[in-house]
């Protein structure tokens, strides 16, 4: 089954540059704010998107997301809320590939065959759900293949050989490599490493390889896409939401177009 | 349900007791929680490992901790014979050095050279600081900024034993999301870092690793009871937060089906409102800290932060064994609010001599419910599994006492 996230990689593999991915978290600072710039999203580069879903204890990520995911829960964002947004972005773009991505509580409270039937009637391409290893994927891995909803496994340095099957097993879409050990927005990675992991990826599978974590500027995203398939921005640009709040963490005015401005000069590093 | 022939097999190989359980982490750490598997698998079954552990447990814990029969406060509730398995006589004050000690032998096995832990209260921080300096390894501690100003005694005491103390402002800033920055610490420091996990819960192994090392509790009182009256007890009783000392209680009497066995979460201001920190009576299963258990959540699937006088409970989740044997039937779980835990407090000051932590008053609460209306030749061990000096500044501040004017007091 051919899926928006093949098609995306397929067409950029004619124009011969690797794919901007970009991250948000659903419902930062609010809803309607967060739909303004998710709308705004493909036209300032992104060709890939990942959206948060919030959750209370985001254990994978750093200060900048946990920060967008109080935000989100202070506004009253719920998963059906971004399920909602994501029906409202595809009215408008039919084409770029939407992955949601967070914890996996939220799912499992909703309903797994729930979720991925509204998940899959809203517009959703592919999930990230962190703290689902291949160890457990009968969860929402294998229910998510049935449907067929791409589910992007992580891999990490500490991913050895042994392991690479397993985790490369029932994944689908891309496969998403954390450049570092740690969370969102922390470290950024060498190079030389990012390059050695990829290639070594690239013999366990012929998926197109997503890298991110430690990726904050447009020369970061030019140097990660010239050695894998795709750089992905989460922190930096959520940085940018917080930046342009008040002090009540109401957005100023111009905050949309100061985070789809930032995302525009990011993407010019593929470009 | 099916009852099966044991309650002492799980967990299965995937972790799991029945739904509960698991390894619900990031990818990071998946390489190091099996390694970890590996470890315990092979430390378990070596007699050195275990020799070391019980040398350690004897001459610096000061094992076995004594069981005690609660004469005048048996007296006093006209009831039930009750004994204390007085765990809170331990180096530390409470049952949390068991497990820590067992912990840190595996990490030495496993070349570690660095500890980290999470801390609510404070004992499980106190503990780890311990037998770090005793096997001289560095310690940080990830302690809730609350819990930091709440607890200044504990912070002080981990100071002192060398540890460095880590105030989590994220989140809610107490107990779980102390747990969350330790994990962040643990997948960005994954080559030479052990997280030493003060509670039977966590990601496959933690659970029943934790449980092994606090069965020490329950293998002795059984020994005790059985030389002191020459038979099993009628009935156990213990706190529970996230159940480590419970289950060590429990554990060795799982498949003994006469004795009954009851479990006293914490129930706060009461489980109509949300101040109240009972996962098991007040919670839904779902899947928080790596594995899947009962949980304060709303409807969601966000974690509510847990309310309870004691600060060793308010944890929103549970370790998954206990989820289960909720789920068999094995063990009955009530709860007991914190009035009554504040009750339960004088009374064993003034019948036994002995301050317990507000932890054990919880259980201690459900004893004199239920004590009185059992026959004189029921025989009752309830777990004290912590002393409760750290606890003497918020039962002041709760009974109205002003430590600041104690001069005053005494001289009136």
């Amino acid at each position: 089954m051919t899926t928006r996230i093949d098609n995306k990689f397929a067409q950029l593999k004619t124009e011969g540059r690797a794919a901007f991915v970009s991250y948000i978290m659903s419902g930062d600072p609010d809803m309607d704010t967060s739909l303004a710039i998710l709308k705004g999203l493909p036209s300032a580069g992104a060709d890939i998107i990942e959206l948060g879903m919030c959750f209370t204890d985001p254990m994978a990520d750093g200060v900048a997301i946990q920060l967008a995911a109080q935000r989100a829960l202070k506004s009253g964002q719920t998963l059906p809320k971004t399920l909602e947004m994501v029906q409202e972005f595809r009215k408008d773009d039919a084409d770029t590939p939407l992955i949601l991505m967070g914890y996996y509580n939220p799912i499992y409270i909703f309903g797994v065959d729930r979720f991925l039937a509204a998940a899959k009637a809203a517009g959703v391409d592919g999930l990230i759900v962190v703290d689902l290893p291949p160890e457990e994927d009968d969860e929402l891995c294998i229910p998510a293949n049935k449907v067929g909803m791409n589910f992007i496994r992580l891999a990490t340095p500490t991913t050895d050989e042994a392991r690479l099957p397993a985790v490369l097993s029932n994944t689908s879409g891309f496969v998403y490599y954390v450049s570092i050990t740690g969370i969102t927005g922390a470290a950024s990675a060498n190079q030389k490493n990012v390059e050695d992991a990829v290639a070594r990826l690239k013999r366990f599978t012929d998926l197109p390889i997503a890298v991110g974590f430690g990726i904050n500027t447009p020369e970061q995203v030019r140097d990660i896409g010239s050695v894998a398939d795709a750089s992905v921005v989460g922190s930096a640009i959520v940085r940018q939401i917080e930046n342009n709040l008040d002090e009540a963490g109401r957005p100023k005015p111009g905050l949309v177009d100061a985070v789809l401005n930032f995302t525009k000069t990011l993407s010019q590093g593929v470009r | 349900m099916s009852t099966p022939n044991s309650f002492k097999t799980g967990p299965d190989e995937r972790g799991l007791f029945g739904i509960f359980g698991g390894r619900f982490v990031a990818e990071t750490l998946m390489p190091l929680i099996l390694d970890l598997e590996r470890e315990w698998g092979a430390a378990k079954p070596d007699p050195a490992f275990w020799e070391e552990f019980n040398m350690l447990a004897r001459d610096y814990v000061g094992r076995p901790s004594p069981l005690y029969l609660a004469e005048r406060l048996t007296e006093e509730l006209g009831g039930a014979k009750i004994y204390f398995k007085r765990d809170e006589l331990n180096h530390t004050g409470a049952h949390k050095i068991n497990n820590c000690l067992g912990q840190i032998l595996l990490a030495r096995r496993m070349g570690k050279t660095r500890i980290i832990a999470e801390t609510g209260a404070g004992q499980h921080g106190v503990a780890t600081a311990t037998v770090c300096a005793l096997f001289g390894l560095p310690c940080t501690v990830y302690m809730g900024a609350t819990d930091v100003e709440r607890q200044a005694p504990n912070v002080f005491r981990m100071r002192l034993l060398g540890a460095e103390i880590v105030p989590v402002t994220s989140g809610s800033g107490t107990l779980k999301d102390a747990m969350n920055e330790a994990l962040r610490d643990w997948v960005t420091n994954v080559e030479d870092t052990f997280y030493i996990i003060g509670t039977a819960a966590g990601p496959h192994p933690y659970p029943a690793m934790v449980r092994d090392f606090q069965s020490v509790i329950g293998t002795e009182a059984k020994e005790q009871i059985m030389e002191r009256e020459g038979r099993l007890p009628d009935s156990l009783v213990a706190c529970i937060g996230g159940g480590s000392n419970a289950l060590g209680l429990f554990h060795p009497f799982l498949d003994d089906t006469d004795v009954r066995i009851i479990g006293v979460e914490a129930g706060g201001l009461g489980l109509d409102g949300e101040d109240h920190a009972a996962s098991l009576t007040g919670g839904l299963p779902g899947v928080l800290h790596g594995n899947r258990t009962y949980l304060l959540q709303d409807p969601d699937g966000q974690i509510i932060e847990g309310h309870s006088i004691s600060a060793g409970l308010d944890y929103p989740g549970i370790g998954p064994e206990h989820s289960w044997l909720r789920d068999i039937g094995r063990v009955e779980y009530v709860y007991a609010k914190d009035d009554e835990a504040l009750e339960a407090f004088q009374l064993c000051c003034r019948t036994e001599g002995i301050i317990p932590a507000l932890e054990p008053a919880h259980a201690l609460a459900h004893v004199a419910k239920i004590a009185p209306e059992l026959p004189k030749d029921h025989i009752m061990i309830m777990n004290m599994c912590g002393r409760g000096d750290k606890d003497i500044f918020t039962v002041a501040k709760h009974l109205g006492f002003d430590m600041s004017d104690v001069m005053g007091e005494t001289t009136q």
